[in-house]
């Protein structure tokens, strides 16, 4: 065992690159959450971004179009989850698990004949004089660009709903959609978007773990971190800036284990590989003390005329 | 314009036809799916609904449909109590796991032994361990407020990992020449579950599914606990005024669907598949879920549910070898069904209507 070997510089790098993925699909579900609707399809969402985004990459050579479509991708699922919840009235926690259900299966057969292959590189930020600076250079300007728009995603959820007019009305929405559908607002037709923007995050945080983090396509390759995801809105009481230490702290765990393997310490590599399911249920236990926090019509049906 | 009506009460012809109208709407999708994986979508769905029970060698596959269909039927009359509730167990495949190990460990302490005792102690040892499971998440959110929705999932993934550990460790057969899996419990006669009749596929756990459904049966509609399961799911507040504790009410549910899915994996593990490897669970735990919501959360309901579900997994391994239709496609089948059964559950308490409706 030497854990000398863990360069707490490269550890930190590489800490915003194991967060990204979790953090822009938990961004997605906060505000799905906060117009009201539980959507646990995350995960479903993400395996198919990754799966859409992987495939468009390596047809087309170009990640940026592959990020696009994993984008769509996710979308379009998140619009089957919308379709069952905000028009047949479904129940949302039976409907996010079908969508789970269905985008593991509808993944892996989208991904036959596509495992083992490279995806192309995406390349990565380069400032001359910055990224050569001790420390922080590699910290802060090393990453290719999703991190920056993980990071992006975050301040403008957070000035969405903390400044603008739209974001209030989304939040009256999830908070009481009796009173918002009284105002005139349009409560199925908000929630529809959030679903959509909350599927298209998942969609391109799948598609950063199959084209950057990864990089390549395997079966059920996401492995939780949609759950997780989910796990961290709650962690983060429904609180942008909150999604985002929660990701790092949840990045720096998976981060911190890979590094204790390799270093060879006495721990098995199965417990090491349990430890950020394991930090996550630790982490809701200590958070769920705080209830309030919660959008009050949250998985809540909505009919109008009843 | 299409519109809904609530109706006053809930429509029972409609509950009882949506199952069926969603099994014949899955078909008629995944045909066009299999259709766009360039298969014959009539000969696929023939493979997969008629082949094993009607079929050349349907001698072979019908105990088959009991071997899968046991499994699912248990870990789903289990769900189905906390789903009636509104306690969302969907960690089950994680108890599932628990409880091959819980029962194979049993076992593999007393081997080579021999004696009547320990099978029904392998038992108590594969329903402790899963039970032991879905507590976890249960306790916490009695004690703690936690979702157990996510503390449940996330258990699956611990447990996958376990079981990992354990076959390339702890349990790992000494004599196996360093490949990874415990010793094989089929050649362990006093732990082998083995066919009660040769060859019909009626197994300990078969009968234990069967067993499971009769007891759910007369609780839901003749006992007290039952009732207040009902109550909870139906009207929350209610059950509250009617002093109905959520907190045992939560133990309850979880407990209980921990120790049928810990047993459905204990059966499993001494019967079918044998030993305890990497990836002896095949996501009957996620599949029951949907098995659970098919027979519309009734234990007869899900006796059907069960069958039906198993029937697609022998037939769509006929399919992959006959006919090369992927695995993911009858995955994606499966996962179809569960949609379609809530796209048309809708119609049960609400009408549909054309024209547009006055003013709210």
């Amino acid at each position: 065992m030497d854990l000398s070997a863990i360069n707490p510089v490269l550890l930190i790098a590489s800490l915003m690159v194991a967060a990204t993925a979790v953090m822009i699909a938990a961004i997605g579900e906060l505000i799905v959450e906060r117009a009201g609707v539980l959507n646990l399809g995350v995960e479903g969402m993400m395996i198919t971004g990754a799966i859409c985004g992987f495939a468009v990459a390596v047809q087309t050579g170009s990640p940026t179009a592959g990020f696009v479509a994993a984008t769509i991708g996710g979308a379009a699922l998140s619009l089957l989850f919308a379709f069952l919840t905000q028009f047949a009235l479904a129940n949302q926690v039976a409907s996010g698990l079908a969508l789970t259900l269905f985008g593991l299966g509808l993944s892996s057969l989208l991904g036959q004949g596509y495992q083992g292959i490279k995806p192309p590189a995406t390349p990565r930020l380069d400032i001359p004089v910055l990224t050569d600076l001790p420390v922080v250079g590699r910290i802060l300007f090393g990453h290719d660009l999703m991190v920056y728009v993980g990071l992006a995603l975050v301040a403008a959820v957070w000035a969405f709903l903390k400044y603008s007019r739209a974001g209030l009305i989304l939040r009256a929405v999830g908070e009481n959609h009796d009173a918002a559908h009284a105002l005139g607002y349009k409560v199925v037709r908000i929630r529809i978007m959030a679903i959509a923007f909350g599927g298209a995050c998942a969609g391109l945080g799948g598609a950063y773990i199959s084209l950057i983090r990864v990089p390549q396509w395997t079966e059920g390759m996401t492995a939780g971190i949609g759950w997780i995801a989910l796990a961290l809105v709650v962690f983060a009481s429904w609180k942008p800036w909150r999604v985002l230490l929660g990701a790092y702290l949840f990045g720096g765990v998976t981060v911190l284990q890979l590094n204790l393997q390799a270093a060879g310490i006495a721990i098995p590599v199965e417990y090491l590989s349990m430890s950020p399911y394991i930090i996550t249920i630790v982490v809701l236990v200590i958070m769920s003390a705080d209830k309030s926090r919660a959008p009050a019509s949250l998985g809540r049906i909505f009919h109008a005329t009843s | 314009m299409l519109r809904l009506e609530k109706r006053r009460q809930p429509s029972q012809a409609f509950a009882y036809a949506t199952p069926v109208m969603a099994v014949i709407a899955t078909m008629i999708f995944g045909g066009l799916m299999f259709a766009a994986l360039g298969k014959d979508p009539v000969a696929a769905i023939r493979t997969i609904f008629w082949d094993p029970l009607f079929g050349q060698h349907a001698f072979y596959y019908r105990p088959q449909l009991l071997v899968k269909g046991g499994p699912l039927i248990l870990i789903a009359i289990g769900l189905s109590l906390g789903f009636r509730a509104g306690i969302w167990n969907i960690g089950a495949e994680g108890q599932y796991i628990l409880g091959a190990l819980g029962g194979a460990g049993v076992a593999l302490a007393f081997y080579p032994m021999e004696g009547w005792f320990i099978f029904p102690l392998m038992i108590l040892g594969g329903a402790i361990a899963g039970c032991a499971w879905a507590m976890i998440p249960g306790l916490l959110k009695v004690r703690f407020g936690t979702n157990e929705i996510l503390v449940s999932l996330m258990l699956v993934y611990v447990a996958e990992q376990l079981l990992a550990s354990m076959s390339l460790g702890l349990m790992k057969n000494p004599q196996g020449f360093g490949f990874p899996g415990s010793r094989n419990l089929q050649q362990y006669p006093s732990a082998h579950n083995a066919d009660l009749i040769a060859n019909t596929g009626m197994h300990w756990g078969v009968a234990a599914a069967f067993i499971a459904v009769i007891f759910a049966y007369i609780l839901l509609t003749r006992h007290q606990l039952g009732y207040h399961i009902r109550l909870t799911g139906e009207a929350p507040r209610a059950a509250k005024f009617a002093g109905v504790s959520p907190a045992r009410l939560i133990l309850f549910c979880l407990g209980i669907s921990g120790a049928l899915a810990g047993l459905a994996g204990m059966f499993e593990v001494s019967g079918p598949a044998g030993q305890v490897s990497i990836d002896f669970n095949t996501g009957y735990g996620f599949t029951a879920i949907i098995v659970a919501f098919l027979g519309r959360l009734h234990p007869v309901g899900i006796l059907l549910a069960g069958m039906l579900m198993a029937l697609t997994y022998i037939g769509g391994e006929i399919a992959q070898s006959s006919m090369g239709l992927p695995a993911a496609a009858i995955q994606m089948f499966q996962g179809m069904l569960l949609f379609f059964l809530l796209a048309v559950d809708v119609l049960t308490s609400y009408r549909l209507r054309f024209g547009k409706g006055e003013v709210a």
